[in-house]
């Protein structure tokens, strides 16, 4: 366990450095991070991979998957499956509403492999600048939390805003690619 | 320049290839001894090309070696030496060689230099045997660049362009005395270019608006003619480039950078060489174009006549009617567009079919047997990729006949049978597939044998009674062989399951039907291509499912007295003298239906690998042709499901894969079984 708590902010620092090169707007040290909403919580993921932000529509069921996938969609012309964030933390299920959204993120799932996925989130925020120093290690929560899906904490205007490992949390479990399996880290 | 050559390069190695194809094939059909003349100037001429265009590209070691063989033919030609079976074999090794060096030039590997000496003093020692002239001429190719350096130095001069800013007068620099200093160095030639000089009321007299080209031949130093310049080189545009460089360095660059590229690339990963040269190009006839191209024709026209429709200002039902008229052309012209882009993928299956006389003829050497090999419907059209992935477990399946199924002559000969055995290859297309059979005139499957291995090796219960068919369905299970001997042609087992699991991944089947004495058939099926498919929509709840239209036998209402439990957990349906498992789609996929009650629902009899399942669904919708697009892409295989498509409303449907489904079932039934016997 505590290895992994050492790892995180390590793994932080590199993917901040790569992708403040692609955002050249920005100095070095900041990241942009679009943030939502789930259940009173603010999450953030890097803006970058931010394909495009839609409403919810009917969705296509997969059978025979974890209940956190919703099902897929027809993202013109590709299939994307949708992945419910709020299931997939254990959170109480909320009827959806006319602010919640489906973000679409482009997931590296290992190598050079990337997949596209859609989350579903009660509503999109904000955009927030972050200073890499900002971003804190997210703190041992517990057996009873799952942290791993965590990269950092930061603070922006005096909110805690959580920054999400979406890399990790859309390869995990049942999401992973069959020949290819990501460790979950619990 | 170097991505030019390489461009040409990729046709050269296409043709190349093709070139070495059409040797072999011809080769095979020369008759030794008295040789038709056409055959050895068919082979002759692809072996000329292959050596002209290696010799072109620097490739010395082909072009050395071709040249070999092409004095041999040539000799064969003039009738000067005779077609002998040596001679035609020799040439025959030589073209696997040539082959085997050019796909490794191609992928930029070595070259396996002890084979191509091997082979090469072959044809030397052949050639030797009457004639020495051949090998006076090698290296012919390479004179060509020599020459080009030999005029190097001769001629050399500057070009200059020369582009004084329009202000230049003004500061004293007079452009003719420059040119006076010029022409004291050499000999000077001057272009003026006056295309900016402004119409003659607008010209500043104080301006200038010339620029100039000037050529200046001679030995004379760069340096000496930047002097002349000096004054001006902030006020000008000056160029000054050597004239003889542009001829000299391109010549020198062809065999410079080609090597060079060659040697650099050589050391990058061989690996990531191959994934470029398999990015292939097919050639596609003319035809196939032109009526594409009349095709988009029509389709603009319907455009046109549409949008026409649409600016109407009095929309009333005339316009309707010619609306939806408009729309049915539309759709024809939308669905021959649809199957003729699908067609310049297909390609004549004699593509395929064309290395197996090679393959028969050098293994029936081997095996000491007399095989003929009939090939028919060469010309049957399958998809590219489907072709690429055919190819091996025909091989598999053709080895197979001339190993196991084709009997040695003196073993025939007892049995009544003619002496050469006869294995035949057919292709033709059965609705939306293509059926490839393998038929040999063997001694056929030796089912008893069969039957004893597989109860041997526990793959069948001894006391299991089984039907012909299924007995030589066993030679599919992995890690069967019946061989007493393994030799290197076949019988070591794997094979049969793997061509069966190749050509199941491509959406096909593989049976056997034998009858022993007299020979076995294999029959092939698979779909014509892997990027549209003929769909039956279902409803389950409150999704939509499409089976493919292939698997289908049949659909019928539930009549619920024909629904019988088999101890309480399955369910088989009796339609007319056969017993057909059910499979609640609801179940499997763990969705609720709409109809609670089973007699509501529709049966859809379906059929993979010669089993029959009815599928228990809600409600039917039409058929269509739907294009199938991966869940993989994005998100993972999901057992049951082939794939999704895109409907008309733009929502999609999960297409349903009928052999996973079956197996689903069976171990949701096996489940059941434990769960009974642990209670």
């Amino acid at each position: 366990m505590a290895l992994t708590e050492q790892n995180v902010p390590a793994g932080d620092n590199n993917s901040q450095m790569d992708h403040s090169i692609v955002g050249a707007e920005l100095d070095e040290n900041t990241q942009q991070f679009l943030t939502f909403i789930l259940a009173g919580e603010e999450y953030g993921v890097d803006i970058l991979r931010v394909q495009e932000i839609k409403g919810w529509d009917a969705v296509t069921q997969v059978p025979n998957t974890p209940e956190y996938v919703r099902g897929v969609i027809n993202l013109r012309g590709t299939i994307v499956p949708i992945i419910d964030l709020r299931i997939r933390f254990s959170m109480e299920q909320l009827e959806y509403g006319p602010t919640t959204v489906v973000i679409v993120l482009k997931v590296i799932s290992g190598g050079d492999n990337s997949r596209i996925m859609g989350i579903v989130v009660d509503g999109v925020s904000d955009v927030y600048n972050v200073k890499n120093e900002e971003v804190n290690a997210a703190p041992d929560f517990g057996d009873g939390v799952d942290s791993s899906f965590v990269k950092g904490l930061a603070t922006v205007d005096e909110k805690m805003v959580i920054i999400l490992d979406i890399d990790h949390m859309l390869n995990s479990n049942e999401l992973a690619t069959v020949n290819k399996a990501v460790d979950d880290g619990e | 320049m170097t991505f030019d050559m390489s461009q040409f390069l990729a046709t050269f190695y296409e043709e190349s290839f093709e070139g070495l194809d059409i040797m072999e094939t011809e080769l095979l059909a020369l008759d030794v001894g008295e040789a038709d003349l056409e055959t050895i100037n068919t082979i002759f001429r692809a072996a000329h090309s292959i050596k002209g265009g290696s010799g072109t590209f620097g490739l010395n070691d082909v072009a050395n070696f071709t040249h070999v063989m092409e004095t041999l033919l040539d000799e064969m030609r003039d009738g000067k030496r005779e077609v002998t079976q040596n001679a035609v074999n020799i040439l025959l090794e030589s073209v696997d060689v040539l082959r085997e060096m050019l796909s490794a030039l191609q992928a930029e590997e070595e070259l396996d230099n002890e084979r191509i000496t091997t082979v090469k003093k072959k044809l030397d020692d052949l050639l030797a045997g009457t004639s020495s002239e051949g090998t006076s001429s090698e290296g012919t190719p390479v004179a060509s660049t020599e020459k080009a350096e030999a005029d190097t130095d001769t001629g050399s001069g500057w070009k200059i362009y020369f582009k004084p800013d329009e202000d230049m007068l003004q500061t004293g620099n007079d452009p003719v005395r420059m040119f006076r200093e010029l022409a004291a160095l050499g000999e000077l030639n001057s272009v003026v270019d006056s295309s900016h000089l402004p119409e003659f009321p607008l010209i500043e007299p104080e301006n200038s608006y010339l620029e100039w080209d000037l050529t200046l031949t001679g030995n004379i130093k760069k340096s000496d003619i930047e002097e002349v310049f000096e004054w001006v080189e902030d006020g000008c545009e000056l160029t000054i480039t050597p004239i003889a460089s542009d001829i000299v360095t391109e010549n020198n660059a062809v065999p410079a950078s080609s090597a060079v590229s060659e040697k650099t690339s050589a050391k990058k990963s061989p690996a990531k060489r191959k994934a470029s040269t398999e990015t292939s190009s097919i050639r596609v006839s003319i035809d196939k174009v032109d009526e594409l191209i009349n095709m988009v024709g029509e389709l603009v026209i319907t455009q046109s006549m549409l949008s026409q429709l649409g600016e109407e200002e009095n929309f009333g039902e005339n316009q309707i009617e010619k609306l939806k008229s408009g729309l049915m052309q539309l759709e024809r012209n939308t669905r021959e567009m649809q199957e003729n882009v699908m067609r310049i993928r297909m390609l004549p299956i004699s593509f395929v079919f064309q290395r197996f006389p090679r393959l028969v003829h050098d293994l029936s050497d081997k095996l000491d047997k007399k095989i003929e090999l009939v090939l028919s419907g060469e010309s049957t059209e399958l998809d590219k990729t489907v072709m690429e992935k055919i190819g091996d477990p025909l091989v598999h399946l053709i080895r197979n006949s001339l190993d196991h199924g084709i009997e040695t002559p003196d073993v025939r000969i007892a049995a009544g049978k003619p002496e050469t055995g006869e294995i035949h290859l057919n292709a033709y297309h059965e609705g939306g597939n293509i059926v490839i059979e393998i038929t040999d005139d063997g001694a056929g499957l030796n089912l008893e044998k069969i039957l004893t291995k597989a109860k041997g090796s526990g793959l069948v219960g001894e006391n299991d009674k089984l039907s012909d068919e299924d007995i030589a369905d066993l030679i599919f299970q992995p890690g069967f062989s019946t061989a007493d001997v393994v030799s290197d042609v076949s019988g070591r087992g794997v094979g049969m399951d793997v061509v069966r699991r190749n050509i199941r991944a491509l959406g096909g089947t593989v049976d056997v039907k034998t009858t022993t004495g007299q020979g076995s058939v294999f029959t092939i099926r698979l779909p014509l291509t892997l990027a549209i498919l003929d769909g039956q929509s279902v409803v389950v709840g409150e999704e939509v499912y499409i089976v493919p239209l292939v698997a289908i036998i049949e659909s019928v209402q539930v009549d619920v007295s024909l629904v019988n439990g088999i101890t309480g957990q399955a369910e088989v349906y009796r339609l007319r003298n056969e017993y057909i498992p059910i499979v609640k789609l609801h179940e499997v996929f763990n969705i609720n239906p709409l109809h609670a009650d089973m007699k509501d629902g529709l049966l859809v009899v379906v059929e993979a690998e010669g089993k029959k399942v009815a599928l228990l669904v809600d409600d039917l919708l039409g058929q269509q042709q739907v294009v199938i697009k991966s869940l993989e892409t994005n998100f993972k295989s999901i057992e049951g499901i082939s794939g999704a498509t895109i409907l008309g409303d733009g929502t999609v449907a999960l297409i349903l894969d009928v052999t996973g489904l079956i197996s689903i079932s069976k171990k949701n039934a096996s489940k059941v079984k434990k769960l009974t016997v642990a209670a």
